[in-house]
């Protein structure tokens, strides 16, 4: 046996991949996404100061020749922030994306695979999710201080549950399947099993969660932020950029504008490519739940 | 910036259309005239003894009275007291209380109340412990009479009893004084101008107070916590908004009367608006100021707390939390600037930042790059701009700095832990109190020096402590004011406490309140609601 | 039934976070002023002096009875304060589920059957974008324009429904759309995807050939077997709920339970934390129960 599963990737699929993923507004989504991470690589070179100086006598300053999107409440260069504040949002979605898929895709397994473990782990998930995120992130905040650390921790838990559930799915229908059972009576031991024909057909669902957990972390730093648990201010994001500038919402409305329009693009772009690789790899994905 | 929409009449008609329907189904409205006032915090800690929270303090006096009140001259009057007799010696003060007085419960206020009361509130009080430290004897003459007896001549019985700002000496039942100081009070039963309707408490979010039908107000006008409180509406609601802007579209929209601090930054909203008053109604204010650790590097050493001294201005922190500096004033005070003991010792070293002189001092007193930690707390915003300009001040003069973010109540559990910084304690802790809680040396907790019994910080400066023990004992006004500053020149010098400067806070309402009283403490008796 | 071992873990879990953060609740009782010893008392008055195992202990014993204890900073039994809270989480919930779903499942439908189509990308590209904005901006859009430029409807506050139907519902406008963006997208595009999926079997090429018009066969038959999934995402989607919820609530200034979870756990108000937990869970529970019956009476092939 080669290895090859049989499930979704038909000669015909990857003809589908390929014209999803060129089509016009997956193209403009993967523009600018590919715009945000040219922004949060080249931050200090785009014009840009120290995002962090304060300067107490040039607070709410509107935009200038100095200070090209204004000021925000310290004083602090708005312009500059933004462009920082690229790399911390889009650290936090990639942090929470990759942890939660990879420690989901290692419980689910477990949980798929190892018949005898499957009850407790899905009740300990169980038990996850009955604690809502927010209560536990506010918890795992104040335990350990704010921190970029902690913020994304605080984030993933949340979502590790939905990943295993989706991992343990595929893995319990490929399970049965009877290329496996062959594969065991030939003796194949389990870690090669697991390697090499159940996680690669968790590849896909896993990508496509991934960009929906990369897209829904931006936004719930935001909230965080917003409740006084989320990022210190020396990590500008544009998450607690939009909660710190809240209340000038009607006198000053670009410090939540600016910020808020970089994120709305991200977010929106990373669900436009998550939908299409969905869409592309296996409707049938939508059912994993 | 406000979007105007004109004249099309579908909109207007159907706005008409909504609000007629509205008012079929809407009940009845209420006969009794009510005053709505988002206030400055939830209340949820409802004992003025056992907490010295704001909030909890301006509840009390809501429902409690107390025995003598503060005027606007920052004179002693009487209140509940009709009068009170000093002896020859001085060391016997004898007070008789007025006609008239009734708890909620109907019951005749006694003078066996009083000095249960006084009892009670002297154990917790930093003033009060001062007193209850003089005091040989307090005993019930008869029903309306006591005395309070003293070791020698001491200005202190009548202040501190009229002591206005947090843990105010309020006046309870007997059987409720009596609770131990450490547990809560579980009954709201006072003799004050409001009653505690306990039906429509729901902490945190909302506290109803209803006029106390039986309340004599005194004949003389109202002056701060002195005068006749008279109260001309039915009921008065708080109600906690935790959105300040919502708070302030709230009142902008009338769906509540009153915002009792409204955010700087939203003022714009309110320009021009007839509807509308934004009045700064505790002229006082408050202070801002940092603690540093004494207990540990770097701060153990006076040249290096000289040096954050030097390099904080207080300029900076006054603009980044306040903006417009008809809100503000610099002042290096630890009494107050604007009271009878103020003093302008520091200025040179504390107004303006002085980075270059911060580094030479670094430089002198040898500092290793200990680590700074400062407290930040993220969500209370007349708390959370000071740390983060500090921060910034040191950095430039060359400190280390470690700020740390957090809520508010896990920076009040962290200031009181004498653990290292490095192992959840501390360096710097900003903060700000009311400015009538700081006015002389013994009702101000911060210059209090007295090792690990001091408050937060835990300075160590007998030459302090003995400074404030005369200052108990001292009448002579002359002889005070130089005690006080000379009080101000060691705190000042050895950074005992860091003053920032002093802000006033606007309140907002509607301009159908009026006769809104002026006072440190934000009262609801006095004002009037029109239609 | 396993209800008990989760609620159990679950008890488990928050009880130890809770009392390894630091924080102690004395401190916010006992305000500024506060002496350490003026906080010990208070900490002794409310046994957190006594070892963590004793105290969940008591609790547990506690709760046995049917007693969820007091809120240590404002000395209000919790169950009180929970059920004082609810109604208007309640509300807000039960508003967004229904409006999100009468939304969204056409939404998906029109998508599903036009798909490809310029109408297909843009429904989706307009549901997604709702929920590519944090929620408090989204209420702020709403109360600026519904409420301060137009004066149509209130800014804030909550009036329970014992005040009048429409008081109660006019409060519920602004808050409900700005959090159902969210849920209008998830739903409507899993029912989209469902439904494509759908349309690939069999039985619907059969409805087809036996002449079935277009909308009978997506309404008749497409729809219904779709229907597990969407079903699923509606009772997932609840259980994330209660995180928006929160920030709603702050923004509109409505007094209910998400806004009790954040002072509670700012405030480490233990017995009102530990007794909100046990009602999530409990919720959460009922909801994968009832999203079980839903889905006997949609698709009869499942039975347990």
């Amino acid at each position: 046996m080669t290895g090859k599963v049989e499930e979704p990737l038909a000669p015909s699929a990857f003809g589908h991949l390929r014209r999803t993923l060129t089509s016009a507004p997956v193209l403009i989504a993967l523009t600018i996404l590919g715009i945000a991470i040219l922004i949060a690589l080249l931050a200090p070179f785009l014009g840009t100061g120290d995002p962090i100086a304060i300067h107490p006598g040039e607070r709410l300053k509107r935009v200038s020749g100095a200070h090209w999107l204004g000021t925000d409440a310290f004083g602090r260069d708005v312009y500059s922030r933004v462009m920082y504040g690229a790399r911390i949002s889009l650290l936090v979605g990639l942090g929470a994306a990759l942890a939660s898929v990879t420690l989901g895709l290692f419980i689910g397994v477990i949980a798929g695979y190892f018949r005898m473990l499957d009850s407790i782990v899905m009740r300990v998930m169980d038990g996850i999710m009955a604690i809502p995120g927010i209560l536990l992130a506010i918890a795992l905040v104040t335990v350990s201080g704010a921190s970029l650390m902690t913020v994304v921790v605080a984030i993933t838990i949340p979502e590790i549950p939905r990943v295993v559930r989706l991992v343990r799915s595929v893995i319990l229908t490929i399970r049965d399947e009877p290329y496996v059972e062959a594969a065991i009576a030939l003796g194949t031991p389990s870690p090669a099993l697991l390697l090499r024909h159940m996680v690669p057909n968790t590849v896909a669902p896993l990508m496509v969660q991934g960009t929906f957990v990369f897209a829904s972390a931006m936004l719930t730093e935001a909230a965080m932020s917003f409740l006084g648990v989320g990022l210190p201010p020396e990590f500008p994001s544009w998450g607690n950029i939009m909660a710190e500038g809240r209340i000038y919402f009607q006198l000053l409305p670009g410090l939540i504008l600016y910020a808020g329009l970089f994120l709305a693009l991200t977010v929106l772009s990373v669900n436009v490519v998550g939908d299409a690789m969905r869409d592309a790899l296996d409707p049938r994905m939508a059912r994993k739940l | 910036m406000s979007l105007k929409w004109r004249k099309w009449s579908p909109v207007r008609t159907l706005r008409a259309a909504a609000f007629v329907s509205a008012a079929m189904f809407v009940s009845a409205p209420a006969l009794a005239q009510t005053i709505t006032a988002v206030m400055s915090s939830g209340l949820r800690v409802m004992d003025p003894v056992m907490s010295s929270a704001a909030i909890t303090n301006t509840h009390g006096y809501m429902i409690y009275d107390t025995l003598l009140g503060t005027d606007a001259n920052h004179k002693v009057q009487p209140q509940m007291a009709e009068k009170w007799q000093v002896s020859a010696d001085g060391t016997t003060y004898t007070f008789t209380l007025r006609n008239g007085l009734r708890f909620h419960d109907g019951a005749p206020v006694k003078a066996e109340d009083c000095v249960a009361s006084i009892k009670r509130w002297g154990a917790q009080d930093v003033m009060g412990q001062v007193l209850m430290g003089l005091v040989t004897n307090m005993k019930v003459v008869d029903d309306k009479t006591f005395q309070i007896v003293v070791k020698q001549p001491t200005s202190i019985v009548l202040s501190a009893l009229a002591k206005i700002g947090t843990r105010t000496p309020f006046m309870m039942p007997k059987r409720i004084a009596d609770t131990p100081p450490s547990q809560p009070i579980k009954e709201y039963v006072g003799s004050g101008p409001f009653k505690f309707v306990a039906s429509e408490f729901k902490p945190g979010l909302k506290v109803v107070y209803e006029k106390h039908k039986d309340y004599v107000p005194r004949s003389e006008p109202a002056s701060w916590t002195a005068g006749g409180k008279v109260v001309y509406v039915d009921r008065v609601e708080w109600v906690t908004m935790p959105d300040s802007l919502t708070a302030a579209n709230a009142l902008l929209n009338h769906e509540v009367d009153f915002i009792e601090v409204m955010s700087y930054d939203l003022l714009p909203m309110f320009e021009g608006r007839k509807d509308i008053k934004v009045e700064i109604l505790d002229k006082l204010g408050l202070w801002t100021y940092y603690r540093f650790n004494f207990l540990y590097p770097p701060f153990n050493n006076k040249l290096i707390r000289q040096a954050a001294m030097y390099a904080v201005g207080q300029l900076d922190v006054l603009k980044a939390l306040a903006g417009d500096p008809k809100y503000y004033k610099t002042c290096v005070a630890v009494f107050g600037c604007g009271t009878p003991y103020a003093s302008s010792y520091g200025e040179a070293m504390l107004i303006r930042a002085n980075i270059e002189k911060a580094k030479q001092l670094l430089k002198e007193a040898k500092y290793d790059g200990t680590p700074v930690v400062i407290l930040h707390p993220t969500d209370i915003s007349s708390v959370s701009t000071q740390p983060v300009v500090i921060a910034d001040a040191l950095r430039k003069a060359g400190f280390k700095v470690d700020l740390q973010s957090m809520d508010w109540q896990t920076v009040t559990t962290r200031r009181a832990s004498k653990k290292p910084p490095a192992e959840g304690g501390w360096n710097i802790h900003p903060t700000n109190g009311p400015l009538v809680g700081i006015s002389d040396p013994l009702r101000n907790q911060a210059v209090g020096t007295n090792g690990s019994r001091a408050w937060f910080g835990w300075p160590d400066f007998p030459e302090i402590e003995a400074l404030r023990a005369r200052f108990a004992i001292t009448s002579d006004q002359a002889e005070l004011k130089k005690i006080a500053e000379e009080i101000q020149k060691a705190v000042i010098d050895e950074g005992v406490v860091v003053p920032l400067g002093q802000f006033v806070v606007p309140s907002g309402y509607s301009t159908k309140l009026t006769d809104v009283l002026e006072s440190p403490v934000r009262v609801f008796w006095n004002i009037k609601k029109g239609k | 039934m396993t209800t008990v071992p989760v609620v159990g873990t679950v008890a488990l879990v928050v009880f130890a976070i809770l009392r390894l953060t630091p924080g102690d609740p004395a401190a916010i009782i006992a305000g500024d002023s506060a002496t350490t010893e003026q906080l010990e008392q208070i900490r002794v008055h409310l046994g957190l002096d006594k070892p963590m195992h004793v105290q969940f202990f008591l609790w547990l014993l506690q709760i046995l009875r049917g007693d969820l204890g007091v809120s240590l900073i404002s000395g209000v039994p919790v169950s009180g304060m929970i059920l004082d809270r609810m109604g208007p989480t309640l509300a807000l919930s039960t508003t967004i589920i229904l409006f999100s779903v009468i939304v969204a499942i056409p939404l998906g439908v029109i998508a599903a059957w036009r798909q490809g189509t310029v109408l297909d990308r843009s429904v989706t590209a307009f549901s997604v974008l709702g929920f590519s904005v944090p929620v408090f901006v989204n209420g702020y859009l709403l109360i600026l324009l519904f409420s301060i430029s137009l004066g149509w409807l209130p800014v804030q506050g909550y009036k329970p429904l014992t005040d009048g139907f429409l008081p109660f519902f006019v409060r519920l406008i602004l808050p409900t759309l700005a959090l159902s963006t969210a849920y209008i997208a998830l739903i409507a595009r899993i029912t989209r995807t469902s439904i494509l999926e759908v349309m690939g079997e069999d039985y619907i090429r059969t409805a087809r050939a036996k002449g079935l018009k277009e909308n009978a066969v997506l309404l008749r038959h497409a729809l219904r077997n779709a229907a597990v999934p969407i079903v699923t995402i509606i009772g997932v989607g609840i259980a994330h709920l209660i995180g928006g919820v929160v920030v709603t609530e702050s923004v509109f200034n409505l007094p209910g339970l998400g806004r009790l979870v954040v002072e509670a756990v700012l405030a480490r108000d233990y017995p009102v934390i530990q007794g909100l937990i046990l009602l999530f869970s409990f919720v959460n529970i009922l909801i994968n129960l009832l999203v079980d019956v839903i889905y006997t009476v949609i698709d009869p092939r499942i039975r347990y």
